[in-house]
């Protein structure tokens, strides 16, 4: 993973109110991003986490503590400067309407004063990158589905390549099918190019699947806990975190590992079902119990049985 | 009033549907369009071309102004509604003793009456970009000036153009009652032929169907100019 384009995020002591209010949005929240870290801000309604998401490009001001990107807090730096460095992302997209798809995917390179061909070039670039064909960057906004409105908002929001990301809850608005691709392709682009991602959403599933950290963020703005999914899962730190995972963790934390992934036991029995390596092992379980059996068949992509995955070994994960 | 030619016909030489005052005579138009109707057509462009351009770079700035500073819309859109509720006719003779029988005494009106349909429009049209659009241009970096050039100002256009519409059409028509003030435009003919012992109804049509002429073909203009302007719309 390439990480040089990236950078550390930390929130240092940052409290807010908003004016007129008695609770406070945030509560001496702090929160350190390693560069190239997809961070996940997850929790309810009320738990600052957009608030806190918009504070790192200044859309929303701090009261105390401090942000830093890469050592240098981000009151040190122009609010116009400080955002055409930081990829936007959010969940209604805001697409200029009356601008081409390439004309949006070129709004901050312009505003940096690139070039006209270099401009051109890199829109091409961002709009194979996204899953859109070149000849995409003609038509307008109102021309596309929710999916591809939001693949555009992507492109735009990466198109002057920052080294950091914002996403507000940037699927909220899709169908679960659209969503579902759209999170497996931000995976695949995170590991292509990592940039630090602070990612905003209020789905506790999205943040397993998609963050490398998940910052649980309660009422009152307050952290609850920050720690990567499995450690979330396998302990979480009170009972407002339980209650928030949800009573499935346990099925959750196996859904994350999958059956290649799993120290297997030599090929025994006969007739146990057959997963193939890509299977999670919370799908493997289901299999075990649904078929009564207390075991499956691992067999790789090329048809040779790799092992045996018991349910006694299942129970070992979890530990 | 004076006539600037040999507006009314000699009743001696003209032709019969002319001395029977008929409905329409074609030869009447024919004999006068270069020396009545074709003048007061240009002069009625001209009147409609100046009102409008003046009365909108006037909306332009004031919209751009309630646009910045909120607190004077209200103010502005009252006095603006206050204004087109007075009737063109007395709007003409409250101006006409300040600045007399002049091009000025039809201007200011005219204007005034193009400023107020415009106004509304504009600040509507400025205020037409979506919520979610300024927060992404907002944070995407751009000042609040490339917000207004890039973003809010092209997404008025078709409420920038509504609201030309309604201004040139309308100013088309009361620019007809300003001859009374002035003798210019098509009113003059209008008003010339219905001064006359038995009212000429041929030049009474005839200019009169300029005027319809003359504001379907502007609104048509200013429909093909939208249509060109706002091709994102066209989807």
């Amino acid at each position: 993973m390439n990480t040089t384009r990236a950078a550390t995020i930390e929130f240092d002591c940052v409290s807010k109110r908003y004016p007129g209010r008695d609770e406070q949005a945030l509560h001496d929240f702090s929160l350190e991003i390693p560069a190239g870290t997809f961070c996940v801000l997850v929790g309810p309604s009320g738990g600052g986490k957009t608030t806190a998401l918009k504070m790192v490009n200044r859309l929303v001001s701090f009261d105390e503590g401090d942000i830093r990107i890469d050592g240098r807090s981000v009151r040190d730096l122009e609010p116009v400067e400080l955002r055409r460095g930081i990829g936007y992302v959010i969940q209604q997209v805001g697409l200029f309407p009356h601008m081409t798809v390439g004309d949006n995917i070129a709004t901050v390179p312009r505003l940096l004063g690139w070039n006209r061909s270099r401009t051109r070039e890199r829109a091409v670039e961002l709009l194979e990158l996204v899953g859109l064909e070149a000849a995409d960057a003609k038509r307008y906004p109102a021309q596309l589905s929710g999916g591809q409105r939001q693949r555009v908002g992507l492109a735009r929001a990466l198109a002057a390549d920052p080294p950091v990301l914002l996403m507000d809850e940037p699927f909220g608005a899709l169908d679960p099918i659209t969503r579902a691709r759209l999170q497996q392709e931000v995976r695949r682009l995170h590991h292509e190019v990592a940039r630090t991602v602070i990612f905003v959403t209020h789905d506790i599933d999205e943040a397993i699947l998609m963050g490398d950290r998940i910052a649980i963020m309660r009422e009152g703005g307050m952290l609850a806990q920050y720690d990567t999914p499995d450690a979330i899962l396998a302990s979480p730190a009170d009972s407002f975190v339980e209650q928030f995972i949800g009573e499935d963790r346990a099925l959750r934390r196996l859904a994350l590992r999958r059956v290649g992934e799993v120290e297997l036991e030599p090929d025994g029995a006969g007739d146990a079902p057959r997963v193939s390596t890509a299977t999670t092992v919370r799908n493997a379980l289901s299999l075990m119990v649904g078929s009564q059996s207390d075991s499956v068949c691992v067999v790789g992509d090329d048809g040779t049985v790799k092992g045996v995955l018991r349910l006694a070994r299942v129970e070992e994960l979890l530990r | 009033m004076t006539a600037a030619g040999p507006v009314i016909p000699n009743f001696g030489k003209a032709s019969a549907c002319i001395t029977d005052n008929r409905a329409f005579c074609w030869g009447w138009v024919r004999a006068h369009w270069h020396d009545t109707l074709e003048p007061h057509l240009i002069q009625h462009v001209e009147l409609t071309f100046v009102a409008v351009a003046i009365g909108f770079a006037l909306a332009f700035v004031l919209a751009l102004l309630s646009h910045r500073f909120r607190r004077l819309d209200q103010p502005v859109a009252i006095v603006a509604g206050l204004i087109y509720t007075i009737p063109s006719l007395a709007a003409f003779l409250v101006v006409l003793p300040i600045f007399g029988i002049s091009y000025t005494t039809i201007e200011v009106p005219l204007t005034g009456y193009s400023l107020v349909l415009l106004y509304p429009n504009i600040t509507a049209g400025l205020r037409a970009a979506p919520a979610d659009v300024l927060e992404a241009a907002h944070g995407m970096g751009l000042t609040r000036i490339q917000t207004l050039w890039r973003v809010e100002l092209p997404l008025a256009v078709p409420a920038i153009i509504g609201g030309l519409r309604i201004a040139a059409v309308s100013t088309v028509s009361i620019g007809t009652i300003a001859a009374i003030v002035g003798g210019k435009g098509l009113g003059e003919p209008i008003f010339i032929a219905l001064g006359a012992p038995h009212p000429f109804r041929t030049e009474i049509y005839a200019a009169g169907g300029l005027v319809v002429v003359l504001a379907l073909s502007l609104d048509l203009v200013l429909v093909v100019t939208r249509r060109m302007l706002v091709p994102w719309t066209r989807a």
